[in-house]
């Protein structure tokens, strides 16, 4: 996994609150088990004109010219609810999102994210909605940089929002570390709590 | 210290306090299916990992496999044979337990696991789907994961996560005729916001709750994810071990008495705290329908689509409206009266034997409305068969209802199939999302009871005006 420390980008405001999994990627676009394959159905339901079309749809926000190589989402309240299929995820890093910034985000979703790279940011929507409105003035010049280290979003003029990570995540993402491995150097807790509890749970 | 039910689960599970903050929780069941479980256990081969417990994991065919008679491994979208396949190689590599097509056992995952005693009181149980949380209606903490997680469970037999804060969310009183535990959480979710929950572990209290079967808290827990939460739990009882007993899985003899001795020390305790409470009246709930394209946009049956001023603050205000768009609704419109298109009985919500026999009571010798499209999905295999012995098959036939083998089907369109651009369906499933149930098609929510008696009518209706139901 690729570590996140610090990014520069282009950042695009999808500021509508529950936005879900289903729309992140509707379930025909999950066509291969695979982890890959799956950006270009990245938000196809809206992304495109008809359901199963690849013509974009001028309106959304992500085929804006001035939108290009966006990196960053500044996303509504509870973003990434509903399903738990980590394809929108695997999406959202296969058309090249770094980050997504949002008041809050869907459990299982913001897990998924820390776990295949992607930087969940949690501001306070009063934040987001400034920095959106600094972004849409001129989105290819006003980029955001996210300081993950410092844990600061700082804009193009200078306004800078700190942000709050468990520490757990913060490290898993800066080291780009396989979370299974890491676990594995606790064989020896996870036997030992077997053995113990074998003892007392037996029936299982 | 006095400690609730979740926090007692937590503790026995604790394998490790991390360094980093997170803890070293022990999984003692992981089940999965053929939509992102066949990917993790392809990855967690690509990665030359085996699955540390094989006979601690438990699999089945739900998300994408077809519902109609005489299926096989084809699917009405080409690419899903590949998602059946796949998974049925690698659970048979991993050797882990693989509830197949044309097993009796075959099912929906939250519908099966209660079934067969694979989940119980006290135990942690994961998988890579989000309404997980159903199965914490045993009296478990159960919840629902991404698949690099399910490949974490798998290999390690544990996973690093965060403690929730912990609600308690108290239904106290009776619940009135024709109302149920899908009412109850249509309800809670309209009332408090489908973020009302984020960052809880959801305790479901209160002598309604007491009150419901094992069937109607396997519900009311199914939806705690649209609520936000982590997940939602009920407190085990009588009627869980009543449930449980004598379920392939459950224990036998003496290890029963063990058992139940160690289920019984799992309650909350008096003075236990909790980070926040929610009480609700449960005499004050209706029949409960959503209207818009959240399931916080949920209303009971007598009510109308509400004013934007109604809502609380812009966003809500804006997703609204965009919500009436797609909807094609407008506020005032009364929900009772909406004509609909189509019936959907099915999902991990509402696709047990109680579910069906509610349905049932009300189409028994009756008809659906001309020109609807009327699909009854049994949760199981079992449940199928279940209802079979009782007749109510013929009575779903009958009314003009299709009835299918047991999978998630239209619930969403894994599968393939889906219902169309703009029509209506009136479903007993989870989520009204946009394009859910087909692109562009309009979902509303509601109970067995209401799906079955709009049915009938071809236009919402409240099923209290059924006699059967009062």
């Amino acid at each position: 996994m690729d570590p996140f420390i610090r990014h520069t980008g282009v950042s695009a405001p999808l500021l509508r609150i529950n936005i879900d999994t289903d729309a992140i990627i509707p379930s025909r676009e999950m066509r291969l088990v695979s982890k890959k394959g799956l950006g270009e159905g990245l938000f196809a339901s809206w992304r495109y004109v008809l359901p199963d079309s690849r013509e974009p749809n001028p309106d959304f926000v992500l085929n804006k010219p001035e939108y290009a190589n966006t990196t960053i989402i500044l996303g509504g309240n509870n973003f990434g609810c509903g399903s738990s299929r980590e394809h929108a995820v695997w999406a959202l890093a296969e058309y090249g999102i770094r980050a997504i910034i949002a008041p809050g985000f869907g459990a299982i979703f913001y897990q998924n994210c820390v776990r295949n790279g992607i930087l969940p940011v949690v501001l306070d929507n009063e934040t987001v909605q400034s920095l959106a409105a600094e972004v849409e003035e001129n989105p290819q010049v006003h980029q955001l940089t996210i300081d993950l280290e410092q844990q600061t979003v700082t804009s193009f003029s200078g306004a800078q929002a700190k942000f709050e990570i468990e520490a757990g995540h913060k490290e898993m993402l800066l080291k780009g570390l396989d979370s299974i491995g890491l676990t594995l150097t606790f064989e020896d807790d996870i036997s030992r709590f077997e053995q113990a509890d074998g003892a007392k749970r037996h029936w299982l | 210290m006095a400690k609730t039910l979740f926090e007692k689960i937590w503790d026995a599970h604790l394998v490790k306090a991390l360094p980093d903050g997170t803890f070293l929780i022990y999984i003692d069941r992981i089940f999965l299916h053929e939509r992102t479980g066949s990917i993790a256990l392809q990855s967690l081969a690509e990665a030359g990992r085996k699955v540390r417990h094989p006979e601690r994991v438990f699999c089945t065919m739900d998300h994408i496999v077809d519902t109609f008679p005489g299926r096989g491994d084809d699917t009405v979208m080409p690419s899903g044979k590949n998602f059946i396949q796949a998974t049925r190689k690698e659970a048979k590599a991993a050797g882990i337990t693989l509830f197949d097509i044309g097993d009796d056992r075959q099912g929906i995952a939250h519908v099966i696991s209660p079934e067969m005693g694979i989940v119980q009181p006290g135990i942690t149980l994961v998988c890579p789907d989000s309404h997980t949380c159903t199965q914490g209606a045993m009296g478990a903490a159960a919840w629902g994961i991404g698949s690099s997680e399910a490949e974490h469970a798998m290999a390690t037999q544990t996973l690093r996560i965060n403690k929730p804060k912990l609600m308690r969310v108290v239904f106290e009183g009776e619940l009135g005729a024709g109302v149920t535990a899908k009412d109850m959480i249509l309800h809670l979710i309209g009332q408090y916001g489908a973020n009302g929950g984020a960052g809880y572990a959801i305790e479901f209290a209160g002598s309604a709750v007491e009150n419901l079967s094992i069937e109607g808290r396997l519900t009311l827990c199914n939806m705690a994810v649209e609520f936000a939460a982590f997940t939602g739990l009920v407190a085990p009882d009588q009627k869980t071990y009543d449930y449980l007993e004598g379920r392939t899985y459950a224990p036998k003899g003496k290890d029963w008495d063990e058992a139940l001795t160690y289920w019984q020390s799992l309650v909350t305790e008096s003075d236990a705290a909790f980070d926040k409470e929610i009480v609700i009246n449960a005499s004050d709930i209706e029949p409960t329908v959503t209207w818009g394209t959240s399931p916080q946009h949920a209303a009971g049956i007598s009510q109308s689509v509400p004013a934007l001023e109604s809502l609380a603050s812009d966003d809500a205000r804006t997703a609204a409206q965009r919500a009436l768009d797609y909807q094609g609704l407008a506020s005032g419109d009364a929900l009772a009266g909406l004509k609909i298109d189509n019936a959907f009985i099915g999902s991990c919500t509402n696709a047990r034997i109680e579910d069906l026999r509610s349905a049932a009571s009300i189409l028994k010798g009756r008809k659906v409305a001309a020109g609807i499209k009327a699909i009854c999905v049994p949760g199981s295999q079992q449940v199928k068969a279940a209802a079979e012995r009782e007749g109510l098959d013929k009575i779903f036939e009958a009314a003009g209802f299709e009835w299918r083998e047991s999978g998630c089907s239209m619930c969403f369109f894994a599968g393939g199939e889906h219902f169309g651009a703009q029509e209506r369906v009136l479903s007993t499933s989870n989520r009204n999302f946009e394009s859910r149930q087909g692109p562009g098609t309009r979902t509303h929510l509601a109970s067995p009871a209401t799906v079955a008696a709009s049915a009938i009518n071809g236009v919402i209706t409240d099923p209290r005006t059924f006699t059967e139901v009062n």
